[in-house]
């Protein structure tokens, strides 16, 4: 328990320093396009992919138990809503823990193990305003882009399936899905979660690379934990914001 | 360009010299275990300074001390004639007038030499582009690779990296200059180009030099004062002649690499009756 305080204590100092750290200088902000490229523009793929699929499979999902009430108009509701609320938010970060926070905590890592943050500090340049500010703004930047990428090649996909593989209606699935989904509370919704979720993977990646053994085994070990602690962070608060944000 | 390192450098070392660093009284500590203790040390402006001892004697640990990453648990740094200020503000800007060349070089792997020289002094003067990129040039062509700017550090052998990194460390000017282990991971050649590029600057930029390492030979002639660590403590403090000459039993183990003596195989040391 005594650990656990402690290890909150410390991520929020580091967040705070982060905070604090970042400044829209020019250099701050060359740095910060070059991550949302590294990281952002270059998750693209995979979160068009994983969009796809996740559409796919909760049309199919969706079909199958709504057909049993002759409810399978609606099945457009349960793919807009379920998106919004809770799917797309979470699993765009869960892909970008695995493709992006894996990297930096990698990234940090091995600048920890090279002397490069030592080296920076000696040279009375703060490593975390270098180093960890641009990839933490380019994090809480890319997550809402890039679930909003996720959203839009699942909806899509999904809509292939329903209209031209099942058979629905194309107006019914529009209509039925324009009608349930809000503008304020489900897609802007979405964003916010989206972008709590990209701040909470760039801090835990940058926080356990930043401080790792400077070692190989430490590089190894603070990769894993970042994809271990963020992912069930983010798990933890899409539970939280859910219960805050729908009621 | 290749300079034979055994350049006529002795700066007459006398006692009026100003000093640049004192250390009184200086105890460390690391994870709570006592690293060093009781070390008194004078180092007169203008000189080089070679401190040597056996791998685990503690010289990282002095050196982190130098730089105020490492309170000291009792004792005090002085630089320039002031305490070494506690991690911030005052420490960030003292940390502008020392250079540092760290044993693993700490070049940014992701910027080009070039790069790496110019981020000094893009973070710490208002100077416009293209006089960071002349003095850039004139840093680079100093350390004798004025063509390499546009390399990345994956593209240079260990002994250019080396003289990159020394040539950020001089990027701002500092007057004083440590080394931690400059000639590690070096062939023959790439040491001695290092060792009369340290020589050669400090004596023409007017620097003083603080060398850390285990390289005996390679460094004493170029030094003008000597210290030892062993045993936590320092056992020689003097001119490298006199070191040469000592019988002291630790130091002609450690110059005559000697299995047998005071100092044991692993570092550790035992207690010499």
């Amino acid at each position: 328990m005594n650990a656990f305080v402690r290890a909150v204590g410390r991520g929020g100092l580091f967040a705070l320093a982060v905070l604090r750290a970042s400044r829209p200088t020019p250099g701050f902000l060359a740095e910060l396009v070059r991550e949302i490229y590294k990281i952002g523009a270059r998750s693209l793929p995979i979160i068009a992919v994983g969009g796809a699929f996740v559409g796919l499979s909760v049309i199919l999902l969706g079909y199958r138990a709504l057909d049993t009430y002759g409810a399978s108009g609606q099945v457009s509701v349960m793919l807009g809503l379920g998106l919004y609320r809770e799917l797309a938010p979470v699993l765009t970060a869960l892909l970008f823990i695995g493709r992006a926070g894996s990297s930096i905590a990698a990234e940090l890592g091995l600048m920890r193990a090279t002397d490069q943050i030592t080296a920076l500090g000696l040279m009375a340049i703060d490593p975390v305003a270098k180093v960890v500010a641009p990839r933490f703004w380019a994090a809480v930047i890319c997550v809402p882009l890039l679930t909003a990428f996720f959203i839009s090649f699942a909806i899509l996909a999904g809509w292939f399936e329903a209209v031209h593989v099942i058979g629905l209606d194309d107006g019914t699935f529009w209509q039925a899905m324009k009608d349930a989904v809000d503008l304020g509370d489900d897609f802007l919704g979405a964003f916010l979660k989206a972008g709590v979720f990209g701040a909470i993977a760039a801090l835990v990646a940058a926080h356990v690379g930043f401080h790792s053994e400077p070692t190989i085994e430490g590089t190894s070990v603070a990769t894993t934990r970042a994809v271990v602690n963020a992912s069930l962070l983010v798990l933890m608060f899409n539970f939280v914001l859910s219960a805050l944000m729908f009621r | 360009m290749y300079v034979p390192p055994s350049l006529p450098v002795k700066a007459v070392l006398n006692n009026d010299a100003p000093i640049a660093v004192s250390l009184s009284g200086l105890r460390l500590e690391r994870g709570g275990r006592v690293v060093l203790d009781g070390l008194d040390l004078s180092v007169a402006e203008g000189s080089i300074t070679a401190v040597i001892g056996p791998s685990g004697s503690g010289k990282s640990t002095l050196l982190a001390a130098l730089t105020g990453e490492l309170q000291p648990a009792a004792g005090q740094v002085s630089v320039f004639g002031a305490p070494l200020p506690p991690p911030g503000r005052g420490l960030l800007s003292l940390r502008k007038r020392i250079g540092v060349l760290l044993q693993g070089n700490g070049l940014l792997t992701d910027l080009t030499a070039g790069e790496n020289v110019a981020l000094p002094l893009e973070t710490h003067t208002a100077l416009p582009r293209q006089i960071v990129d002349v003095l850039v040039g004139m840093k680079l062509h100093a350390v004798g690779l004025g063509q390499a700017a546009g390399l990345y550090p994956r593209e240079l052998s260990g002994g250019m990296a080396r003289r990159v990194a020394l040539a950020r460390a001089l990027a701002l000017d500092p007057p004083l200059m440590i080394y931690d282990e400059p000639l590690t991971g070096l062939d023959p050649i790439a040491s001695g180009v290092i060792m009369s590029l340290i020589a050669r600057l400090n004596r023409t930029l007017g620097l003083t030099s603080i060398i850390v390492t285990h390289h005996v030979r390679e460094t004493l002639p170029i030094a003008d004062h000597a210290v030892m660590i062993a045993d936590g403590r320092i056992v020689f403090d003097g001119t490298p002649a006199e070191l040469e000459r000592s019988r002291d039993p630790l130091v002609r183990q450690f110059l005559d690499g000697d299995p047998d003596g005071p100092i044991a195989f692993d570092g550790t040391s035992r207690s010499a009756a």
